[in-house]
């Protein structure tokens, strides 16, 4: 058994709608950014893990383990794709983790792929769809932002929370993309522009909920002897963590927080020793703006209910107390759904190395990544660590 | 995304009648119906159960931006309905205006027409609600 797990090397391509590139060149383009940035060789990969959400409606392509295997000259080796909807990059990362911490093998790629934009914009909500429940939501009329929005109006009513406040998660969010070239949105927005966009689910609007988008990430993670002996500055994974709630939202304990965050943060918090204050920041799943004020909660970052006061006040401004999602988050960096858990990974690996230049978080040492699959059905938690 | 004609016909009770399931170990009822109780697990015992239809709104949206199969309706109202008998489930809320709908307000099932496969297709019925006067 391995002791500790690191990344080693980190790859992502632009996020955007991204016209003359293919899904398979994608996920080549940033696993390959990834091999070379550890600096190693194809040969040293034995496995490979890929999060991707829905290939076969996005792109008509399923299979999706050994093409990436084929495209990045690696056929021989084992590849698996893993699939958690918008959380199967985080999960991908988990299961790529677990296979060194076993012991299995010693040098891995977990990477995460979506190609969105090839199909209309009405084929791919109900290829998002999938990720609820088919039988008693879709059949509905049910769309993902409406299901946030749901949440919204009960955030809303239980603990005062206002849609300006709501709002100014959107606001942030496009601030810190405008800092981060490879987002999809780098520029800022106003409240008011945010308030008066249009409406997609009351109370959401337009610029409460995340783009669609094409993109890939990927990580390198090696296990302590091998990351030791080839960089200088791995970024240990100190807590890794997943929980599950039920598939129907309506099934919910509450729809006013966010379970599966809570029972998965506890056991991130737990494995990597760790209270929530030590966090120096983190990356969470802000599909929609409401999303970030839950996961925010959830991770005990503040309490139940005060998600949207602390971000009023600029606590989670990238100079704040908490700093959350300084890439920009799935809002302004964007959200192809298979890549962002690892998308989350890369920024978290660059800001531990003090590598994020104008979006740096000054003496970042512990980053928490949090991935959401649905409605909040599956929770990724990552705890990474500066070497 | 559009479901095969077996899927629909087999789901036809619940879509229609509203007929969930309920555990007789723990007394806890389903909608939508479950066949494994998840507080008694194996030792569950579950039977059908018809419910009123009867409920009040627990959380609502009104939907500006519909999925394929939907537009003709749009701007529509969702809304999380709590059942009198204690499950929630979703449903449009229909025959009320936007400005008229409110947590906590009662409201009652109505039989209706959910979505049509194309002009030719097959048309498939279910359960919305209204508010109750
Ligand atoms: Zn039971």
């Amino acid at each position: 058994m391995s002791k500790r797990v690191a990344i080693i090397g980190i790859g992502m391509t632009k996020f955007g709608e991204l016209w003359d590139k293919r899904y398979r060149d994608l996920i080549t383009e940033a696993g390959a950014d990834a091999i070379k940035d550890a600096g190693i060789d194809g040969e040293d990969i034995e496995g490979l893990y890929i999060g991707s959400m829905s290939p076969g409606l996005f792109a008509g392509q399923e299979h999706i383990g050994a093409l990436v295997a084929d495209y990045s000259g690696l056929s021989g080796i084992p590849a698996t794709r893993v699939e958690a909807a918008c959380a199967s990059g985080g999960l991908a990362l988990r299961e790529a983790y677990l296979t060194i911490k076993s012991g299995a093998i010693d040098i891995v790629v977990a990477g995460g792929v979506e190609k969105m934009t090839d199909v209309s914009t009405s084929s791919a909500m109900i290829a998002l769809m999938g990720a609820g429940d088919q039988e008693w939501e879709a059949f509905k009329g049910v769309t993902f932002p409406s299901l946030y929005a749901l949440m919204a109006r009960r955030h809303m009513v239980e603990y005062g929370t206002t849609i300006e406040q709501i709002s100014q998660v959107a606001v942030k969010s496009h601030h810190n993309a405008s800092l981060n070239p490879d987002a999809q949105f780098p520029f800022k927005v106003t409240l008011e522009q945010v308030m008066n966009s249009a409406i997609i689910a009351d109370p959401l609007r337009l610029l409460h909920c995340s783009p669609i988008t094409d993109g890939a990430s990927a990580v390198v993670l090696a296990s302590e002897e091998k990351a030791k002996e080839l960089v200088d500055d791995p970024v240990w994974i100190n807590g890794s963590s997943s929980a599950t709630d039920t598939i129907a939202l309506h099934d919910r304990k509450s729809l006013s927080r966010m379970d599966s965050t809570i029972i998965a943060g506890k056991k991130a918090y737990k494995e990597a020793k760790i209270k929530p204050r030590d966090i120096d920041f983190a990356e969470v799943h802000d599909c929609f703006s409401i999303a970030e004020i839950l996961a925010i909660e959830g991770l005990n970052f503040c309490k139940l209910g005060d998600g949207g006061k602390i971000t009023e006040n600029g606590e989670t401004e990238i100079d704040g107390r908490i700093p959350i999602n300084p890439s920009g988050g799935l809002k302004g960096k964007g959200h192809p759904v298979g890549a962002t858990g690892i998308a989350q990974a890369v920024e978290a690996a660059l800001q531990l190395r003090g590598k994020a230049g104008k979006r740096q978080v000054k003496d970042a040492e512990i980053a928490l990544i949090h991935n959401l699959g649905g409605s909040g059905a599956t929770t990724v938690i990552h705890i990474l660590k500066r070497n | 995304m559009s479901e095969g004609l077996a899927i629909h016909w087999r789901l036809i009770p619940q879509r229609y009648n509203l007929v969930g399931t309920e555990c007789l170990k723990c007394g806890e009822k389903f909608f939508p119906p479950r066949q494994l109780c998840p507080n008694c697990r194996r030792v569950g015992e579950i039977r059908e159960v018809k419910f009123s239809g009867e409920g009040e709104i627990y959380s609502y949206t009104v939907i500006h931006t519909p999925p394929e199969g939907f537009e003709f309706m749009k701007p529509y109202a969702m809304g999380v309905i709590k059942l009198i008998e204690g499950p929630f489930l979703t449903a449009q809320l229909v025959d009320c205006k936007p400005e008229d709908l409110e947590i906590g307000k009662r409201v009652e099932l109505v039989f209706r027409k959910i979505i049509a496969d194309g002009s030719s297709g097959i048309i498939r019925y279910g359960y919305k609600f209204k508010l109750k006067d």
